[in-house]
């Protein structure tokens, strides 16, 4: 059973967003995610700086089996990516919700956060998958 | 008779069974208007027998001719233990090594081409080949574009002494995609990419620079100079190379500062005979930290459970098969068979006697400049060259390459159709396979068609 923390939020394509106080959301992919995808073993990420609509892909997940791309859960420019992933990409694997964060957005409409899942509708939604 | 397993009983119940009435009926779909109705030029079917007879007398038709003519394929001489094992039916037949357990042999001869390849080009990676040198550079085109994600322009600077089909090939295939490929000039003096339009640029965003080694023209480019000029205004470098002159020359992978990014170009050099225009095939390398966008396959070496050595197809994640539509390239395959030719040619030829043909090749072509001076014809372009050299002529090239092919000789070709501005110009080609006795012929034969006039 994969873990969903409460205080965060999903999306349908298994990204998870926290909102952090300065303003800024941190994402990426859940526990259910990295285990569906197996070793993940290199990851395109975004360009800092560049501006991303919501749903639109963004960073390149891929793993032994698969590359899958990785959507803006919402609108909005990124401020930061996770950079010790480009050495270490097994950090998704072993921490998703930790260590293994992709990027920080700035949200340009942080309305779009209250469309997003909570964790109760996102376990639903992938028992509802298996 | 038609080779097709069906009887009529199995179509008739496999019509039965979707409730259609006639094959015919399952194309009612396209509209009558856009069906074709026969195939206009092509007469009715003829037997065996009639059609055995028509290819012989078109074949007596075919006499050979001292091939001069170069213009991006190349004749070398090809060990005749090359094709005697290609064709063994463990090459000849083999089919994708998607399995691996099944594929070692097939994997490990895709390996040491690769390990030759960037050998040869002195870059990280290469790929198992792409159809042929055209397609290889709009891939290399395209793959720029994915590789350079600072840069937005989606620009790609496109020398005009780039070969004219290669320029539109990877046009038809880019121009869909907001790529713009930005025509390059060259030095009318030097025949090499014109560095002061180059200039123009400094300051805009480009996302790479192809430079071709040697040029259509034969002439060598400033490489270095010109790879770090391109790394310094942000772009990539993008080197189409001709890989017999690799022996010679200096490798992509070690122009200027920190050498080019992508590497392409023509494999039919290495082992494939001229065959009237193909099969052939592309080769691509570049840098290990742009090797996931290159296209196609990549064999890698790795250790089983038990730690033996053993090949696999690698970094698949990227391809068709698994990406889709979000593949690196849906438009590219390997070229087997002709990749194993150039695989057993390089390791016949070795690193030694691939270097004495090139160098061959430029003895030669220096060989038959200096014997056409001797009939006041020179090079419309100085500078260094491999072994390819442009001839102005006062006269129209058409007839004089006409008068000499009636003395059994392939003059070169006729730049006029894509290079109309240089007038009556020559493109001319001495390899290795030509002797002293074949340039002087050539000389001969092309001053007694120039008289003839």
């Amino acid at each position: 059973m994969s873990a969903t923390p409460n205080n965060l939020k999903y999306t349908k394509s298994h990204e998870w967003v926290q909102s952090n106080a300065d303003g800024t959301v941190t994402v990426g992919i859940t526990d259910h995610a990295q285990e569906l995808l197996g070793d993940i073993v290199f990851i395109e990420l975004p360009e800092t700086g560049a501006e991303y609509s919501a749903n639109q892909d963004c960073a390149v997940v891929e793993s032994v089996k698969a590359a899958s791309d990785i959507y803006s859960p919402i609108s909005g420019k990124i401020t930061t990516v996770n950079e010790s992933l480009s050495d270490s990409p097994e950090q998704v694997n072993q921490d998703a919700y930790g260590a293994g964060w992709i990027f920080k957005l700035q949200p340009s409409n942080p309305g779009e956060l209250a469309a997003l899942l909570s964790a109760a509708d996102y376990a639903a939604l992938i028992a509802a998958e298996d | 008779m038609p080779f097709i397993p069906h009887t009529e009983d199995d179509i008739a119940q496999m019509l039965a069974a979707i409730g259609a009435r006639s094959i015919d009926e399952l194309f009612d779909e396209i509209p009558a208007a856009l069906r074709a109705r026969g195939l206009g030029n092509i007469p009715s079917g003829l037997s065996e027998l009639e059609v055995t007879r028509l290819m012989q007398d078109a074949a007596e038709l075919d006499r050979p001719l001292r091939c001069f003519a170069g213009a991006g394929a190349y004749e070398h001489h090809i060990p005749a233990a090359v094709w005697q094992l290609v064709s063994r039916g463990e090459f000849y037949t083999a089919y994708t090594p998607y399995q691996a357990e099944a594929s070692q042999g097939t994997l490990q001869l895709l390996y040491e081409y690769q390990s030759m390849v960037t050998a040869l080009t002195a870059m990280d990676a290469s790929n198992a080949s792409l159809y042929d040198g055209a397609s290889a550079l709009a891939e290399a085109v395209l793959m720029a574009v994915r590789a350079h994600r600072k840069s937005k322009s989606k620009r790609i600077l496109m020398p005009k002494s780039v070969h004219p089909h290669y320029r539109q090939v990877a046009h038809a295939i880019v121009k869909n995609q907001g790529i713009e490929l930005v025509e390059i000039g060259y030095d009318p003096a030097t025949g090499q990419i014109d560095q002061a339009q180059l200039k123009g640029f400094e300051g805009t965003d480009v996302t790479a620079l192809v430079i071709p080694q040697p040029n259509f023209f034969g002439a060598l480019e400033e490489v270095d100079t010109l790879t770090d000029w391109a790394h310094a205004h942000n772009m990539l470098v993008i080197g189409l190379v001709n890989p017999v002159a690799l022996a010679l020359l200096s490798p992509p992978g070690e122009w200027g500062e920190t050498g080019a990014d992508i590497v392409c170009g023509d494999g039919q050099p290495l082992g494939i005979p001229l065959s009237w225009g193909g099969p052939y095939f592309g080769f691509m390398c570049c840098k290990i930290e742009h090797v996931r966008q290159m296209p196609g396959r990549i064999i890698g070496r790795t250790v089983d459970t038990e730690g033996k050595p053993g090949f696999v197809l690698t970094l698949q994640a990227r391809e068709q098969h698994i990406r889709r539509s979000k593949a690196t390239s849906n438009i590219c395959t390997n070229q087997g068979l002709m990749v194993t030719a150039a695989t057993i040619h390089m390791s016949i030829m070795g690193a030694a006697g691939l270097e004495h043909a090139a160098g061959l090749c430029a003895r030669n072509t220096q060989i038959l400049v200096d014997k056409l001076s001797g009939i006041g014809l020179r090079p419309l372009f100085r500078g260094g060259r491999f072994h390819e050299v442009t001839i102005k002529l006062s006269q129209p090239v058409g007839p004089v390459l006409e008068k000499m092919a009636a003395h059994g000789i392939l003059g070169g070709y006729d730049l006029k159709k894509h290079y109309p501005e240089l007038g009556e110009t020559l493109l001319v080609c001495a390899t290795e396979t030509k002797t002293e006795a074949d340039l002087e012929a050539y000389v001969t034969a092309l001053a007694q068609a120039l008289q003839a006039s």
